[in-house]
């Protein structure tokens, strides 16, 4: 019997096939799905800020797209997965009030997903795929079997990407 | 002092249930004003949660709320967001247009419906920072609301995402307001350092 495996906010978590993953809800944050297709290992990550650099108090490091993506790296390599073969799909990054304010932090949502994409490509892993912006929240689910990505959204008919 | 979230005082908690207390009543007064009928509410509570647990006290992260948010200027800077239930929502905004509305109480609403619950949003905000103003003898001045109806998690991922920026923690007061039943409103007041300072040092505690 599968399993699905919840991820909550600036938090991540490793599986193997046939289980899965989920993290419900994601507004301005960013959901990074990762695996190894061959070894059918995957992770999910649920970061809520674009850096962790210019962050004091970063002890939490999944809380950042930068310490948040090479946690979910080191985690899936510990549970066997070949750093070579390694793909990912993101979600998330809305916008979800309308109002343009001057403070930055109400961009955040494009600045996190700026900033994952940043960091995927410096580490060259692929990106197949990408349901991000606009201004509605998501609840994602993660199956590293087949790397299907399904997208669950308010009002919405769900859809996999 | 610096805002330290993780290590929050007691005599933060105090001050910041004081003026939850007051403000919720000052909000039961407009709300009551303006739907033309009664309202009841609890002594507010507040509560620091860790992230994970702010999804799974509005009934979990994909329970459809109505957020209303802005931001604040003046003396102290930052934002305010105040949340209902999906439900509750419908029954304030119902009551509120005395039956020219759809009268749904659940699904969408109309554009009409959407202004009505932007209205609210403001007055019950409004009435609470008006508290705060009181309070403290600084200066407030809210921008236009902005309204979001989506899941918790994702509306709640903006004052969290403010939070973020200072530890691993977010601050909620929760006031339940009775009516014909018991209507749980949140509210989460996220000031910037250098504004939580003045508050405190304003009520004479810094």
């Amino acid at each position: 019997m599968s399993e699905i495996i919840k991820v909550g906010m600036a938090d991540l978590k490793v599986c193997s096939a046939p289980d899965g993953l989920t993290t419900l809800g994601l507004g301005s944050c960013v959901g990074i799905a990762m695996r190894d297709p061959v070894k059918g290992i995957g992770g999910l990550a649920h970061i809520m800020l674009p850096d962790s650099t210019i962050i004091k108090d970063n002890s939490n490091r999944f809380k950042f797209a930068d310490t948040g993506i090479d946690d979910l790296i080191s985690q899936l390599l510990a549970l066997g997965a070949n750093r070579a073969r390694l793909e990912s799909k993101i979600a998330g990054g809305a916008q979800m009030f309308a109002f343009t304010a001057k403070s930055s932090s109400i961009q955040v949502g494009a600045r996190n997903v700026e900033a994952v994409k940043a960091k995927l490509a410096a580490l060259r892993i692929p990106l197949l795929a990408e349901d991000t912006g606009q201004n509605f929240g998501r609840t994602v689910v993660y199956y590293p079997e087949n790397g299907s990505f399904l997208i669950r959204a308010v009002g919405k008919d769900s859809y996999t990407i | 002092m610096a805002l330290d979230l993780n290590n929050v005082s007691q005599q933060y908690f105090d001050v910041l249930k004081e003026i939850g207390n007051i403000g919720a009543g000052n909000a039961t007064t407009a709300l009551a004003q303006m739907l033309g009928q009664k309202v009841d509410m609890k002594v507010p509570q507040v509560k620091l949660l860790d992230f994970k647990e702010v999804g799974s006290i509005m009934g979990g992260e994909e329970q459809i709320m109505a957020g209303i948010y802005l931001l604040v200027e003046g003396d102290i800077t930052g934002s305010i967001m105040f949340l209902l239930q999906e439900e509750a929502a419908h029954i304030f905004v119902n009551q509120m247009m005395g039956g020219m509305g759809s009268g749904n109480l659940e699904g969408g609403f109309d554009e009409m419906e959407l202004s009505a619950l932007k209205e609210i949003g403001n007055i019950i905000t409004g009435a609470y920072l008006n508290s705060l103003s009181m309070l403290t003898n600084l200066k407030i001045y809210p921008s236009v609301p902005d309204l979001s109806i989506d899941m918790a998690g994702a509306i709640l991922s903006v004052p969290a995402i403010e939070f973020g920026e200072v530890g691993d923690k977010m601050l909620l007061i929760q006031t339940q307001f009775t009516d014909e039943k018991e209507i749980d409103g949140f509210f989460i007041l996220v000031p910037d350092l250098e504004s939580y300072d003045k508050i405190m040092h304003s009520l004479g505690l810094a």
